[in-house]
């Protein structure tokens, strides 16, 4: 049986996962393992006075208790962002120093200022709340438009005013002319609400110190273990990159929350030197909200212009985005360069000025998610294209039409060059799927049921596959971001393939396996995805930004290239043929037309007792090939939500969700299904149920799932999915990147239909039954007071 | 360290003896809430007395139109039980929605009531229908038993043994969840039973489950959902968070009651 690109095949990891039989970090055992709990300020911002560890250290059970002053003292360095973003003046990011232990200031409720080494993982929590800790509480600041008002708590001493830079993109006169002529503008002041990630696997470490070899080993939940070595290596000072092995086992989920190094992983690591012990951390779901990095946090002004015809003229946006108290490693390019640059949408937009203020607050650090930068342009753009077609009284999908950008390549005013699209045409195949031409006789029954329907687009466009090395490097990237693929063919004609990408949940052991089995005509069980693990796997730089499938698979496609050129060598020389004339199909390279042939178990072989090559020849069958791409992926999609609003309780239900996508080529149907249900489930879960709440305090209200409203399956419909693929041409499959479109796509949709059904302005997210009723009130007494 | 003494008495009196040895004894019936709070050391009992191994503990009876739970009945098993069922599908249908199926089959009626968590379900069935709380020295009437968030007038040592409920013609429950929690952020139980109308509101009142007087006055008059429509709620006393301000919460409370009328 051979499987085909395009083929529904099941997941292959799935038989461990849904067994038990999965290996996840926490699942890790070592020898002479202790366990770390940390000591985390219950203050949002307090000068830490001095640190007392005496009760603990007596307790019974506890290893040691060590502090931020003994980690910067074995020359543990600050944790780094990746990306340095300057301010429109040209300065350099104002960026506040953050030791994995805090020493003289805490920022944030939950900062660490020390860790407790305990035999058990009960005894290190007893002995983190026996550590007495003097604090000197100091005012607060949690909202970053406050945190950039005069007279705001300083966080950090060398950010004034908590700034941390003041950037922009576009051309701020052209468009600041072009709105002058505008004959309709549509100006918002919206947010976009803070999420907690939440992977079903909390994020864990276990460490080990080899004296002997003086030799890291280090388990971790990390979405790119390659990546970690090096900033541990290179910026923490742990150990040298060949002194250091980084494993990223099993992952249950990342979502953008596993891409950083965080303070517990460095600790442990440094711990177990300190304690000559295996240490290990495991969070619980309180460290969790308290601690992973969170997403979105946006506090937007924008101003869309039309000329009569209803054609975009201008686009101005001003925004304050939340860093949290500490840079983490993408927080400068998410409201930046991923977010700026995404402005045009899928419209021809002639002038665009995008301002984005960043600002440091007492909260946890905030950073990418699941769209990252993406999901906050999209639903300014779209909840904007709505409200504007309702101000000028036009069909919101006509709107659309008449700004599509309708050839390609298009370059937008905002640094990205779009390749390929059909935009008109996933709209047209949304608006059937969706049965839009129904809506009104749908919207009738549900009123005469006491309920209010409403239908919502949105049609979006994403940068994908983060490309190229160079020219992010430009832009103040601090990473390559290519990728790297090593396929080994073995003597008996199996391959391994070695990827530098990271799957947690996107089943890379199916589909890069699925690539492999096309290309090459064999089993797929005759492939295995090698992954995770940097004593295996050549340097790569991991799963984020939808990029394995359209930087990390090309680069598998590279070395496949240059094994196949190898075994049609090896081939022609033995059966004495042409290379021109051999055909890979079957198991087997053939001559065509003969019957003569090789198994491919029989070309592993040749290849490898090299009794018989072509003169000159290496022996073996191993190929490596990096991939840096030339630009972006760009996925789009259409997306309609209907719903229906209880008018009584301000309930909303989705009852229909309907997406048409194109992602270019796609390997597994199935599989891409899942990721847009998973990233349509979070985008709802954006729209309708999750936010994070500090109180001003900085005390987080939200800190576990009785206060924190995860989607539950009974929130979410059953959904409808369309493809429409033109492919990439930017790399060899096609392929565009799938896994966040749901996210980036789906809050404008449900927000738009909330806003259809009930007739009112301004509905904020989550659209909770509350916030939804409200605006329901609002406005009524608008319309009883006119 | 955190040490607990666990003690499982095969009697009342057994109980009683183990609740007066320990300095911080405490009931243990199924746990729903005390155990989490003690995994998050915000509780230390001394000692715990798990009530479920007493003869009789979890029996629910039925003797014309009174229902008798037992304490340490479980939600799953009040819901799927036929006299309850046939005697009140509303206090049926109320355990049936309580928490997660875990919860359900884990958590029991007594230690709902004697927790009397603002947000729970039964504590409004018992004050809507005056149910009586027997307990090991003493019967308490619904109206004379809840005192507050988290409080009841349950002595030391006290435990309560069953609830009894004179079930009656109309009773109706329904509840607006915490989108998150889902415990209820509005529930009401409207019931008509030889004691007259009685509305308990359970989730909204910042001093625990109470008795809406302008409710129970309309549906007095009139048991119809029309009738509630006209009935001023007011805010005041109410609860107020993120999840639902007083408004909000007073509005609640007239659709709950309305819908819970029409579900009798």
């Amino acid at each position: 049986m051979s499987t085909k690109i395009g083929d529904r095949v099941k997941r292959s990891e799935d038989k461990r996962f849904i067994t038990g039989a999965g290996k996840y970090t926490d699942d890790i055992r070592q020898e002479n393992q202790a366990y770390a709990a940390f000591v985390r300020s219950p203050y949002a911002h307090a000068n830490v006075k001095g640190i007392d560890a005496s009760a603990a250290e007596a307790m019974d059970g506890v290893i040691a208790v060590l502090n931020g002053a003994q980690l910067t003292g074995d020359g543990i360095g600050n944790i780094i962002c990746g990306w340095a973003v300057s301010s429109k003046d040209g300065s350099p990011m104002n960026m506040g120093a953050w030791s994995a232990l805090a020493t003289e200031k805490v920022r944030y409720v939950g900062d660490a200022v020390a860790v407790v080494i305990a035999e058990t993982d009960a005894l290190a929590r007893l002995g983190a709340e026996a550590v007495e800790v003097d604090y000197e509480e100091l005012p607060t600041v949690v909202k970053a438009d406050k945190a950039l008002a005069e007279g705001a708590p300083q966080i950090h001493e060398n950010a004034p005013g908590n700034q941390i830079f003041d950037w922009e993109i576009g051309d701020q006169a052209a468009t600041d002319a072009a709105l002058a002529t505008a004959a309709h503008i549509t100006e918002v002041d919206i947010t976009n609400n803070r999420l907690s990630p939440n992977p079903m696997e909390p994020r864990a470490a276990i460490a080990t110190y080899d004296a002997a070899e003086e030799h890291y080993t280090l388990y971790t939940t990390s979405q790119n273990p390659h990546v970690a070595r090096l900033v541990l290596s290179a910026f923490y000072n742990v150990a040298p990159e060949h002194k250091l092995r980084v494993i990223a086992p099993d992952v249950g989920g990342g979502f953008g929350a596993k891409i950083y190094i965080y303070p517990e992983e460095i600790t442990c690591l440094w711990a177990s030197m300190k304690t000559n012990r295996s240490v290990k951390w495991t969070s619980d779901r309180s460290e969790a909200f308290m601690t992973d990095a969170h997403g979105r946090d946006h506090i937007t002004n924008a101003r869309m212009g039309f000329d009569a015809d209803g054609k975009i003229v201008g686009f101005k946006v001003d925004t304050i985005a939340n860093v949290g108290a500490y840079m983490s490693l993408f927080s400068s390019a998410v409201p930046t360069y991923l977010y700026g640059t995404l402005m045009s949408g899928q419209y021809d937009m002639p002038a665009i000025h995008c301002n984005v203020r960043t600002a440091y607050t007492n909260t946890v650090p905030v950073d990418a998610y699941r769209g990252a930068g993406r999901p906050e342009a999209t639903y300014l753009i779209e909840t904007m294209m709505e409200r504007a077609a309702r101000e000028m009284a036009m069909d919101p999908a006509e709107l659309r039409r008449r700004n599509f950008i309708q050839s390609f390549p298009h370059q937008t005013p905002v640094i990205l060059a779009y390749d390929a699209g059909d935009f008109p045409k996933i709209l047209q195949m949304a608006q059937e799927s969706a049965d839009v031409a129904g809506f009104a006789t749908r919207k009738a029954e549900a009123a005469s049921r006491g309920m209010l329907r409403g239908l919502g687009y949105s049609t979006f466009i994403e940068a994908c596959g983060l490309a190229p090395s160079a020219a992010a490097g430009s832009l103040g990237a601090g990473v390559g971001l290519w990728e790297s693929a090593e396929v080994r063919m073995n003597p008996v004609g199996t391959i391994e393939v070695l990827t530098g990408s990271h799957s947690h949940g996107q089943g890379h052991e199916t589909t890069f396996a699925q690539i492999v089995a096309d290309r090459f005509d064999i089993p797929i069980e005759n492939v295995k995805i090698v992954h995770g693990d940097t004593d295996k796997v050549q340097f790569g730089m991991g799963t984020y930004g939808s990029r394995s499938a359209p930087v990390g698979m090309s680069a598998v496609v590279k070395a496949m290239d240059k094994v196949e050129a190898k075994i049609k060598k090896i081939v022609a020389h033995v059966l004495e043929a042409d290379e021109a004339d051999l055909v890979i199909e079957g198991g087997a390279v053939s001559v065509a037309g003969t019957d003569k042939q090789m198994l491919w178990h029989e070309i592993g072989l040749a290849a490898y007792m090299a009794h018989n090559l072509p003169e000159g020849m290496e022996p073996g069958l191993k190929e490596t090939a990096f991939f840096d791409p030339v630009n972006f992926s760009f996925p789009s999609g259409a997306f309609i939500c209907e719903v229906e609003v209880d008018p009584e309780t301000g309930t909303t239900e989705i009852v229909q969700f309907t997406s048409a996508d194109d992602f270019g080529t796609i390997i597994n149907p199935m599989i891409v299904e899942g990721q847009v249900h998973g990233g349509v489930a979070q985008g709802i879960g954006q729209a309708l149920l999750e936010q994070v709440i500090y109180d001003d305090d900085g005390q987080l209200l939200t800190g576990s799932y009785m206060d924190y409203t995860m989607p539950r399956a009974d929130d979410l419909p059953f959904f409808t999915i369309d493809h429409h693929a033109t492919p990439s041409p930017n790399n060899p499959l096609g392929v565009k990147g799938c896994g966040e479109a749901g996210a980036i796509g789906a809050p404008p949709a449900v927000i738009n239909a909330i806003t259809d059904a009930i007739g009112a302005e301004g509905l904020a997210m989550p659209a909770t039954p509350m916030n939804v009723w409200r605006a329901i009130q609002a406005a009524k007494s608008s319309i009883a007071a006119e | 360290m955190y040490s607990t003494k666990y003690h499982n008495p095969a009697s009342i009196d057994a109980a009683t003896a183990a609740l007066s040895s320990g300095e911080e004894a405490k009931v243990l019936a199924g746990g729903q809430t005390l155990l989490p709070t003690m995994k998050q050391h915000l509780a230390e009992p001394s000692d715990l007395v798990d009530i479920r191994g007493i003869a009789g503990m979890a029996d629910i009876s039925a003797n014309g139109a009174t229902l008798t739970i037992g304490a340490a009945a479980t939600h799953a098993s009040v819901a799927d039980n036929a006299d309850v069922q046939s005697l009140c599908p509303a206090l049926a249908g109320l355990a049936a929605h309580i928490g997660d199926p875990a919860v359900r089959h884990m958590g029991t009626i007594g230690g709902s009531m004697a927790n009397n968590d603002p947000a729970a379900d039964y504590p409004a069935a018992a004050l809507a229908m005056n149910a009586t709380i027997v307990t090991n020295s003493r019967e308490i009437a619904a109206d004379d038993f809840f005192d507050g968030l988290f409080a009841t007038n349950l002595e030391d040592g006290e435990i309560i043994t069953a609830i009894r409920f004179e079930t009656g013609a109309k009773c109706g429950y329904a509840k607006f969840p915490n989108p998150a929690s889902r415990y209820a952020m509005v529930g009401v139980f409207v019931a008509q039973t030889g004691g007259g109308v009685r509305v308990a509101v359970t989730g909204a009142g910042d001093d625990g489950v109470f008795r809406h007087a302008g409710l129970e006055a309309a549906l007095s008059a009139d048991w119809s959902e029309g009738a509630v429509a006209g009935v001023d709620i007011s805010p005041g006393g109410l609860l107020s968070d993120f999840h639902g301000d007083s408004a909000y919460r007073a509005n609640l409370i007239g659709v709950m009651a309305k819908r819970a009328v029409a579900a009798s």
